[in-house]
C-alpha cells in the first residue's frame, strides 16, 4: 500500500482511539496512539495475512504459512482492536462495545472471548516475547517460513522475564522473530529514566545476541522501511529488535510530550479536539 | 481387603520419563522444555530421540510458560517440565495469563512435589501447588499415585485438549497399579470396596491408604479406598456413591491441608451430602530436611495417621 494510504489508515485509527477510551471513559490512548502508525504498517502493508475473496480476513489460531503479530503491551488495546477491525478481522461497529460488559474487546485482550485476531491475552507485562518466541520455534517446527512479530513497551523492559526471552531466543537461533520496543520513554509513574533507566537497550540487547535497528515510528515511511529491512535481516540466525521511537499520544498535540495520557480517556471537548486534528478517512463507526 | 503386591519400587519421576518417551515415538506434536533439570525429569531418552523437539530454557521458568504457550500455537502439545515449586508458585502469574486465562493446550509436568523430595528442605517443597493449580478456571490437576499410573497420566493428558497440571515426585515407592492400565481423567479408581469408612487419597498417599486399609481390616473395619488421581474436575459422582454407603470418609494427600483434595472433598460434601471428613495433610506449615519417609511420618502422612483419622471418622459418625 502506498505511504499515503497507509496514512489516511493511521488518521482512522487515531479516531478509533480515542472515540473507543472517550466511549468507556477508560483505556490507555498514549501509547496507542504513538503505535498506530507500526501497527498499521504492519497489517495494511507488511503481514502476510490470509483473506477470503471479499477481502475479510480468515482467523485460525494456529496461523500456520501466515505472519503473526503478539501485542505485548496490552493495555495499548484500542489500536490493536481498531487495527484488526479495520483490516477485515471482525465488525468495525463492534469498536463501540469496548471494555464495556459482555464485550468480546476486553480492557487488555483476550482469546477468552474468541476474539478473531487475538492468540494470546496480555495486559500482565513482560510475557509476550515468551509467547512469540514460542510461536516462532513452532513455525521452525513446522516448516513454516512466515515470520513472528511482537511488540512490547520500554516501560515492560523492567520485568525480568523478559530478559528470560532476550537470553533465550539468540541462544536458539530464533531468527523469525522481529520483536519491536516503543521507545516512547514514559511509563505510568513518569520518564522511564526517571522511574527506572533502562539506560541502552540497544547495546542491552546487542550484548544478549540480537540483531539491532532502529525505526522512526511515527513517519510511516520509516516504519515500512525498517519493516522490510527487518525482514530481509531475518533468517540469518539472529532475532531481530527494532527500537522503534514514538511520541506517546502521537497525532493528538494536547496528548504528547507526557506521560499524563497513558490511561486517561478524554472529555466531550477533549475527543472534539483531538477528533478536529484527525481526518475522518474511512468512515466512523 | 483386596491384596496389593508388588515387585518393584520405582519413581513416579521415571514414570513421566517413560511415558514421554512413548509420546515421541507416536505423536510428532509433543515436544519437550526443561528448565535446566532433565536428569531429575528423566526426559534423556524423549531428548536423544527427539533432540529437535526439546527445548532448554536455561533456569528461567517464566520464559518456559510462555514458550510453552506460544508454541501451541502452530498446534504443538508442550510439556514444561521443572520441579513443582518452581514450575507452579513460581511463575503463577505466567500460567494464569498466557496458560489458563488464555486456554493453551499445555502441560505443566512437575516433579519434586510435596515432602518426599527430601533433604532439599522446604525451600523446595512445595506444598500449596495443588490449590495454586486447581484454583485456576480450566486447568485440570492430575496427582498419579505410582510409576505405571504417572506413565498412563502422561500419555493421556497429550490426548486431552487443554492446560493441565501433572504432578508427580522423587521417591521410590511400590509399584502397585497394572501397567497396561487406562487412565481416564477425571474417573476416580476404586481400589477396595468398603461398607465403614472411605478413604480418599491421592498421590504418594494411595499406597499408604492401601496399608492404612490392611491394618483397619486387621481391626474388622472395612475401609473403601478411592484414588483420586485427578483433583480437578473432581469425581463427584464416586466420592458422593461412597459417602452415602459409608457415611464417613477421610482425605490423604502431600500437600497443605488449605486448599488441596480435602477441601475439594469438603466442598462437594457440605453442598451435597453431609458426612464427617478427616483430613490427612500438612496443617499449614512449611516442611524441612529429611529422608522422605522421616518427613511423612513427622508431617503425618502415612499409614498410621489415615488409620488414626479413619477411627476418628467413624467415631464422629457413631456420635
Amino acid at each position: 500500500m502506498e505511504i499515503a494510504e497507509l496514512q489516511k489508515v493511521a488518521s482512522q485509527v487515531r479516531r478509533d482511539i480515542v472515540r473507543q477510551v472517550h466511549a468507556c471513559q477508560s483505556g490507555h490512548p498514549g501509547g496507542s496512539l504513538g503505535c498506530t502508525d507500526l501497527l498499521v504498517g504492519l497489517y495494511f502493508d507488511q503481514m502476510t495475512l490470509k483473506s477470503d475473496e471479499s477481502g475479510n480476513k480468515i482467523f485460525d489460531m494456529n496461523g500456520t504459512g501466515e505472519d503473526l503479530f503478539f501485542l505485548s503491551n496490552g493495555h495499548i488495546s484500542p489500536v490493536f482492536y481498531s487495527v484488526l477491525a479495520r483490516s477485515g478481522y471482525f465488525p468495525v461497529a463492534e469498536l463501540a462495545t469496548f471494555r464495556k460488559l459482555n464485550s468480546r474487546l476486553q480492557g487488555h485482550p483476550t482469546t477468552h472471548e474468541h476474539l478473531e485476531g487475538i492468540r494470546i491475552a496480555s495486559g500482565s507485562l513482560g510475557q509476550g516475547m515468551s509467547v512469540a518466541i514460542g510461536a516462532a520455534q513452532a513455525k521452525k517446527l513446522n516448516g513454516d517460513n512466515s515470520l513472528v512479530f511482537v511488540l512490547m513497551g520500554d516501560g515492560e523492559q523492567n520485568e525480568g522475564q523478559v530478559w528470560e526471552a532476550a537470553m533465550y531466543a539468540p541462544h536458539h537461533k530464533v531468527d523469525n522473530l522481529v520483536a519491536v520496543i516503543d521507545y516512547n520513554g514514559q511509563q505510568i509513574d513518569g520518564p522511564t529514566e526517571k522511574v527506572m533507566n533502562n539506560r541502552d537497550l540497544g547495546a542491552k540487547y546487542e550484548a544478549f545476541g540480537w540483531k539491532v535497528i532502529t525505526m522512526n515510528g511515527n513517519d510511516m515511511a520509516d516504519v515500512v522501511a525498517v519493516l522490510n529491512q527487518a525482514r530481509e535481516l531475518s533468517g540469518n540466525g539472529q532475532p531481530i529488535m527494532i527500537l522503534m521511537t514514538t511520541e506517546m499520544g502521537a497525532g493528538v498535540d494536547f496528548m504528547m510530550g507526557s506521560h499524563k495520557w497513558h490511561g486517561v480517556a478524554p472529555n466531550n471537548e477533549q475527543l472534539e479536539a483531538a477528533l478536529a486534528q484527525l481526518p475522518e478517512t474511512l468512515g466512523d463507526y | 481387603m483386596k491384596k496389593y503386591t508388588f515387585t518393584e519400587k520405582k519413581d513416579t519421576r521415571s514414570g513421566f520419563g517413560a511415558g514421554m518417551q512413548v509420546l515421541g515415538q507416536k505423536n510428532p506434536n509433543v515436544v519437550a522444555l526443561c528448565a535446566d533439570l532433565i536428569g531429575s525429569l528423566k526426559l534423556d531418552a524423549f531428548i536423544k530421540e527427539n533432540p529437535e523437539r526439546f527445548f532448554q530454557t536455561g533456569i528461567a521458568e517464566a520464559n518456559m510458560i510462555g514458550i510453552a504457550a506460544g508454541l501451541t500455537i502452530g498446534g504443538k502439545i508442550p510439556f514444561a517440565t521443572t520441579f513443582a515449586n518452581f514450575g507452579t508458585g513460581r511463575v503463577y502469574d505466567q500460567i494464569r495469563q498466557s496458560v489458563a486465562y488464555s486456554n493453551k493446550n499445555v502441560k505443566i509436568a512437575c516433579s519434586h512435589a510435596g515432602l518426599t523430595l527430601g533433604e532439599d528442605g522446604a525451600t523446595h517443597q512445595i506444598l500449596e501447588d495443588l490449590g495454586l493449580m486447581k484454583m485456576l478456571p480450566g486447568m485440570t490437576v492430575i496427582n498419579p499415585c505410582d510409576y505405571n499410573q504417572t506413565k498412563a497420566a502422561t500419555i493421556a493428558v497429550a490426548e486431552f485438549e487443554g492446560p493441565v497440571y501433572l504432578r508427580f515426585g522423587r521417591p521410590v515407592i511400590p509399584v502397585f497399579t497394572d501397567p497396561d492400565q487406562e487412565f481416564i481423567i477425571g474417573k476416580a479408581v476404586m481400589m477396595n470396596e468398603g461398607t465403614d469408612v472411605s478413604i480418599f487419597a491421592t498421590g504418594h498417599l494411595v499406597w499408604e491408604a492401601i496399608q492404612a486399609g490392611e491394618i483397619l481390616a486387621e481391626q474388622g473395619i472395612n475401609a473403601e479406598i478411592i484414588n483420586i488421581h485427578t483433583i480437578k474436575p473432581l469425581d463427584s459422582e464416586a466420592i458422593l456413591a461412597s459417602v452415602k454407603k459409608t457415611g464417613c470418609a477421610v482425605s490423604a494427600e502431600e500437600h497443605q491441608m488449605n486448599g488441596g483434595l480435602g477441601d475439594s472433598i469438603a466442598q462437594l460434601l457440605i453442598q451435597e451430602h453431609y458426612v464427617p471428613l478427616e483430613y490427612v495433610a500438612v496443617n499449614d506449615s512449611f516442611g524441612e530436611s529429611g529422608t522422605p519417609a522421616q518427613l511423612m511420618e513427622k508431617y503425618g502422612l502415612n499409614a498410621a495417621s489415615i488409620v488414626e483419622k479413619a477411627l476418628k471418622a467413624i467415631a464422629r459418625k457413631n456420635a
